[in-house]
């Protein structure tokens, strides 16, 4: 059966080439103003012998990613019309719009003779009547071509990835953006009183799936952040006595101490291409900013100044560094060349860093967003703490968030969302949020204990 | 008698400089009359005197005898990693007491309040920390025995959310490592 499917899925490829992009049906505009979420169907999948449970669960899992997004509503499957659907055939159209889907996908899971785990699905458009043709790479041609469905396979206990791919494929598809559903976060897991508390290294699915332990808890760990690879993980523990920076490998566990310094590191970051890690050294009561290349382990001092400098981010193409200072009087944002020259400031003159936040309260945990555009931060003004996005040019500060505490943003790997802790109120403890960059579709990653420090894996393969 | 004995051992225990002599003496007084009528008054007083200048208080050099009669920590204004003058006193005498004990090696710490960031309050912390170590120094302490650390906002020694509880877990805390005497 599923041989028969992927040698129908060949023949439904169209030899549309490269036009796929230009001609986008991309019918959800994801940038500002109100979105009236995408009214898609997305009946259970139909399922091969021995995988009707399987295929219950996948279609769940598709439905909750994308509702998740914020972007899409899947229709309530009471009233679906229409339950002879089939991989292979046309959908009764008017079934559909009479209750007013404008998306239909059909799915069909199977297993493939060496015990994988398949699931092929076709995304309808309702309206047009048609299929949406999604681009799919040609496995002997290797060129990416426009095809009338698409299929996955995976080991039968991460059957939930699948049901991650199916959503990314219909997100990326309708939106015109990358997937993120796909993914991984790692966190700090908190448990016991505040004046005890233990803190492990913790990873899940982005959803809040399978969420795991990856330390002990023996030593206090903070802010880790994934590598360009999702198995590798910089962190900041306090094993030995003092903050030093770590990196761990998440495949084989082991983990290793980065570098060699005096005093204390922390607040460690991946560079955009994976190569290096740059976080803070502090010394004497001075902290500055380091860059580590992991290939040699040869460090280069960033910054040189008597105020503190930290939690720096790179922008996607490493050119440049965004951080925390207070070196005018309290923590704000700048932004400098990563070879140290200097540049043009947004608010006038030439230095080597420019100042980027003159908004009322303190600003800190800049991240540089992966699209290259905005960066994300904490604020702290009025009693109050948010997070935020600002131009890297300083200009277009917007509040996404407020608590008593909102701290450490962290984007999704497209760029569309921002993960971050909350303590909602005083002493109730962190937990995991995210919200959109826009500001709308604020919603708790539920862990089981309390929970800060998220960080976003890139998109798996 | 037997109150004193517990209220000693609590002293050093817990570090409590003051114990409570007015009870204890009251109740060990009123025995001492009775004793009056043997005629040896000024002898069956003499435990008291002993209770209360030896035992009762802190072996000097000890880690008690640093909590009680010294001081452990110096607290910080929000956002500030200034001394002030009741911070100042306390330093001179942990220099002193140091001075005293040439064999103790500290641990300076710098704390921070919730109402901060992680990473930022990690560097303040630090810098915390390095204040109070430059002071010691400045007083003549070996800075060979000295050591630094933050713990930002993880260590907090109040897990209270009110401007009181943040004061105090706000604060360059000085830790004893080694070389005190055993109390």
């Amino acid at each position: 059966m599923l041989r028969r499917l992927l040698v129908s899925f060949a023949l439904m490829i169209g030899l549309v080439g490269g036009l796929w992009s230009a001609g986008a049906q991309t019918i959800i505009d994801v940038t500002e103003g109100t979105i009236k979420p995408y009214p898609i169907a997305i009946p259970d999948f139909n399922a091969e012998p021995g995988t009707e449970e399987v295929a219950r669960q996948i279609s769940e899992v598709v439905r909750a990613d994308l509702v998740s997004t914020g972007l899409f509503a899947t229709g309530d499957p009471a009233a679906f019309i229409q339950k002879d659907l089939s991989i292979g055939l046309q959908p009764r159209f008017a079934d559909w719009r009479i209750i007013r889907q404008d998306g239909l996908v059909v799915g069909q899971v199977g297993r493939t003779p060496d015990g994988l785990l398949s699931v092929a699905f076709r995304i309808w458009d309702i309206n047009g009547g048609e299929v949406y043709r999604i681009p799919v790479e040609n496995r002997q041609t290797g060129r990416t071509e426009l095809a009338a469905g698409q299929s996955f396979t995976i080991a039968p206990d991460s059957w939930r990835r699948l049901a991650h791919k199916v959503a990314d494929t219909i997100y990326t598809r309708l939106t015109g953006e990358d997937g993120y559903l796909d993914t991984r976060i790692v966190y700090v897991a908190e448990t016991g009183p505040k004046t005890a508390r233990i803190k492990r290294l913790a990873i899940m699915d982005a959803d809040g799936a399978n969420q795991r332990f990856l330390t002990e808890g023996r030593n206090q760990v903070l802010t880790p952040r994934f590598s360009t690879s999702d198995q590798e993980i910089t962190y900041m523990s306090f094993e030995g006595g003092r903050p030093r920076v770590y990196l761990f490998n998440i495949q084989n566990g082991r983990q290793e101490v980065l570098g060699n310094f005096p005093g204390m590191t922390f607040a460690p970051r991946f560079s955009p291409d994976g190569r290096s890690v740059i976080m803070s050294q502090a010394q004497n009561g001075n902290t500055d900013l380091f860059l580590m290349d992991l290939r040699n382990r040869q460090t280069r001092r960033l910054t040189d100044h008597p105020a503190i400098d930290t939690s720096p981010s790179m922008s996607p193409d490493g050119s440049q560094l965004v951080f925390t200072s207070d070196r005018g009087g309290s923590p704000q944002l700048y932004i400098m060349n990563t070879d140290g020259s200097p540049l043009s400031c947004p608010s006038g003159g030439r230095d080597t860093a420019c100042r980027i936040t003159f908004g009322r309260g303190n600003y800190s945990t800049p991240v540089w967003s992966p699209r290259g555009d905005l960066v994300a931060f904490t604020k702290q003004t009025r009693g109050k703490f948010h997070i935020g996005v600002i131009g890297t040019d300083g200009e277009g500060e917007r509040l996404l968030s407020e608590a008593y505490l909102d701290e450490g943003p962290a984007w999704s790997p497209n760029g569309r969302v921002i993960t971050f802790f909350r303590e909602a109120r005083p002493g109730s403890g962190p937990k995991l949020w995210s919200v959109d960059l826009t500001g709308r579709n604020l919603r708790q990653i539920v862990t089981s204990t309390d929970a800060s420090d998220p960080a976003w894996s890139p998109l798996l393969d | 008698m037997k109150t004193i004995i517990k209220c000693a051992t609590a002293a050093v225990v817990l570090g409590l400089g003051a114990c409570a002599s007015d009870p204890v003496v009251e109740e060990v007084a009123a025995p001492v009359t009775q004793v009056e009528q043997v005629a040896a008054p000024v002898q069956r007083a003499e435990p008291v005197q002993q209770v209360r200048q030896g035992p009762v208080g802190p072996l000097a050099g000890s880690l008690a005898d640093f909590q009680a009669n010294v001081g452990e920590r110096v607290f910080f204004d929000l956002n500030q990693w200034r001394l002030d003058d009741s911070d100042r006193a306390v330093l001179q005498r942990q220099a002193a007491w140091l001075q005293s004990y040439p064999s103790v090696r500290i641990l300076v710490a710098g704390n921070c309040d919730e109402r901060g960031t992680r990473e930022y309050n990690l560097a303040l912390g630090e810098r915390r920390a390095s204040i109070v170590r430059d002071y010691l120094v400045g007083l003549g302490v070996d800075p060979s025995r000295v050591d630094t650390v933050s713990y930002g906002k993880e260590r907090p020694i109040d897990g209270g959310s009110t401007d009181a509880a943040w004061a105090k877990n706000r604060n360059g805390f000085t830790q004893i490592v080694s070389g005190a005497r055993n109390s």
